[in-house]
């Protein structure tokens, strides 16, 4: 193939190389001892430290992994019982208005998403008194709204090229539906639920836009302190927050994408 | 649908209390939190400003016990007709990101062409290799490129240390750098759709024409690039309806003559306070958004249906 086509992996090639470039050079010059990017101090680890002693941006971080695990778990149940209405339960009523409302999230500018949030919030709290001020709570609900929306196109993509003979097997043999549900296509759509986590966790972790207009003051999420902070220029301490986050992020979809590739194997092999 | 599917279905509805449950819970939701919204921001963009928390006047107002008055202000959008800004920010938005959609068609179809074509075993650890950086902070990603473009920032030292240019290239801040920005941002979200359609192209056709002698080039427009529009339609507009109302790439990357509908809609509403006017701002943009999203829905189903 690669002998076939030169020039189309050539620019493939390029892509990747556009694509990582800039995040090698955030991580290259986190190990630099000088503030300039453009003068090589020598190697060293001084703006990890100050990073571990950077009390505000670690409370901040504190508090957006609270909120994206939290946001990821709802976002889950929500994106999975999406999915399965949509193709499952075709002609069922909601089918065709469900698939608009979960496709919408996905293009809509955060800017709109996040002024007609808070919007929303004031008139709750002004009619019915809750959701009380902006925090914490008001960042989960606005979060668990757009993430869903990703969790229910890897849920349901998982659920469309599923081999149903199980199932059907399992209904045959008079296993009642819920059953059948959480003993067999639970565990085999367990792998989509994970990556489907993982994303609703990154979304969240990462959104500056919407969080900054339905927070509240005392609830500053990470992308907060870093848009602040970014506004000023570079910062080396930020080349170190970023560092470490792909290093997380990249384990973490590695370990999940190699034990994927190697089930995928397992299975090809037995058929 | 399968005898099987419709037994299942029968079934659930049967057994299942909470069938209802599995469409009624995500529905709601969304309903509550995402549709509902859009009715207030309609509304308040018909309000008046004002010193108050929350800084604007309800239009519908009880004077005395069941007097209600409503007074509605369509001085917002007026302004918004009337105010060259507005205008240029709308026109601004739509350049960018209609020039924006089509270089990430550019590098991203070649990309995920080749990706399609490479060996089967290859292929996923290739796509891993596009969303990865998707994975990791935009925002971070975003910052990035400040550190590449700036005077004394990367390119510039690297141009100059190889002796093309000996001034600085002044890119950060200027329109340049928004472009480089967003096609760097929403490259993947391209790549994947288009590698989705790619791949699964009927392969017998381009057999036939290499049979007949056609040249790989000749084989690519007359056969794969077609079947391909639908693919290429969809994710375009997965590029294109996000960029019209981006606000962190125009702002970090971006100068005061990038004009853009997200950031002016965030300068309304973070530094002058004016609620019904973002409102208002907001309300335009989801008119304008409606037929690209029409499109996009339209060429999703066309393409999920050509590969059945």
């Amino acid at each position: 193939m690669l002998k076939r086509y030169p020039l189309l992996f050539a620019l493939l090639f390029l892509g990747y190389a556009f694509l990582y470039l800039p995040i090698f050079s955030l991580i290259i010059y986190s190990f630099n001892e000088s503030r300039l990017v453009t003068v090589w101090g020598g190697f060293s680890t001084k703006w990890y430290g100050e990073l571990i002693n950077n009390g505000p941006l670690l409370d901040a971080a504190w508090l957006s992994i609270k909120i994206a695990a939290l946001n990821a778990s709802i976002a889950v149940v929500l994106g999975t019982l999406a999915a399965l209405t949509l193709v499952r339960l075709r002609g069922i009523r909601g089918h065709k208005s469900l698939g608009v409302m979960v496709t919408a999230p996905l293009v809509m500018p955060e800017i709109i998403i996040g002024l007609s949030l808070l919007l929303l919030f004031v008139a709750m709290e002004d009619l019915i008194g809750w959701p009380a001020g902006r925090g914490q709570t008001t960042i989960l609900l606005a979060h668990v709204t757009f993430s869903m929306a990703y969790v229910t196109v890897i849920v349901q993509s998982r659920l469309a090229h599923m081999d149903t003979s199980i199932e059907e097997a399992a209904l045959d043999l008079g296993a009642r539906p819920v059953k059948v549900f959480f003993a067999i296509t639970l565990p085999m759509i367990a792998p989509a639920l994970a990556a489907g986590w993982l994303l609703a966790f990154t979304l969240s972790m990462d959104d500056l836009v919407i969080a900054s207009f339905v927070s509240g003051p005392g609830s500053t999420t990470l992308p907060m302190v870093v848009y602040s902070s970014v506004r000023l220029g570079v910062s080396p301490q930020i080349n170190a927050l970023a560092t470490i986050i792909i290093a997380v992020v990249s384990t973490a979809v590695l370990i999940a994408g190699v034990t994927m590739y190697r089930k995928e194997l397992k299975a090809q092999r037995k058929s | 649908m399968n005898g099987w599917l419709l037994q299942l279905n029968n079934r659930i509805r049967a057994l299942l209390p909470g069938k209802g449950l599995i469409v009624g819970a995500p529905w709601f939701w969304l309903a509550l939190f995402f549709v509902l919204p859009f009715l207030f921001v309609l509304k308040i963009s018909l309000a008046e400003p004002q010193l108050a928390q929350p800084p604007y006047q309800d239009w519908i107002r009880e004077i005395e016990d069941g007097l209600i008055t409503i007074k509605l202000n369509f001085g917002n959008y007026a302004m918004l007709w009337e105010d060259e800004l507005y205008r240029d920010a709308l026109w601004g938005s739509f350049e960018i990101a209609a020039i924006s959609t089509f270089f990430c068609l550019l590098i991203g179809y070649p990309m995920a062409y080749a990706i399609a074509l490479a060996p089967t075993h290859w292929r996923m650890p290739l796509l891993m290799l596009v969303i990865l950086p998707f994975w990791t902070s935009f925002l971070i990603r975003v910052y990035a490129w400040i550190g590449i473009l700036k005077n004394n920032g990367l390119l510039n030292h690297f141009l100059m240390s190889i002796g093309l240019i000996d001034q600085p290239l002044e890119i950060l801040h200027t329109p340049t750098a928004v472009y480089i920005g967003v096609v760097y941002s929403y490259l993947p979200f391209l790549v994947l759709p288009l590698y989705a359609t790619l791949v699964r192209l009927d392969n017998t056709l381009l057999e036939a024409a290499a049979d007949l002698g056609a040249r790989p080039w000749k084989q690519f427009l007359t056969i794969t690039l077609p079947q391909s529009v639908p693919g290429i339609l969809a994710g375009s507009m997965l590029v294109f309806i996000p960029v019209m109302g981006e606000f962190v790439i125009p702002d970090l990357l971006g100068g005061p003559d990038t004009l853009m509908i997200g950031k002016l809609m965030w300068t309304e509403f973070f530094s002058n306070k004016d609620w019904p006017l973002a409102s208002a701002l907001a309300s335009v943009l989801l008119v304008v958004l409606i037929i690209p999203f029409v499109l996009m829905r339209h060429y999703e189903q066309k393409a999920a249906e050509e590969l059945k």
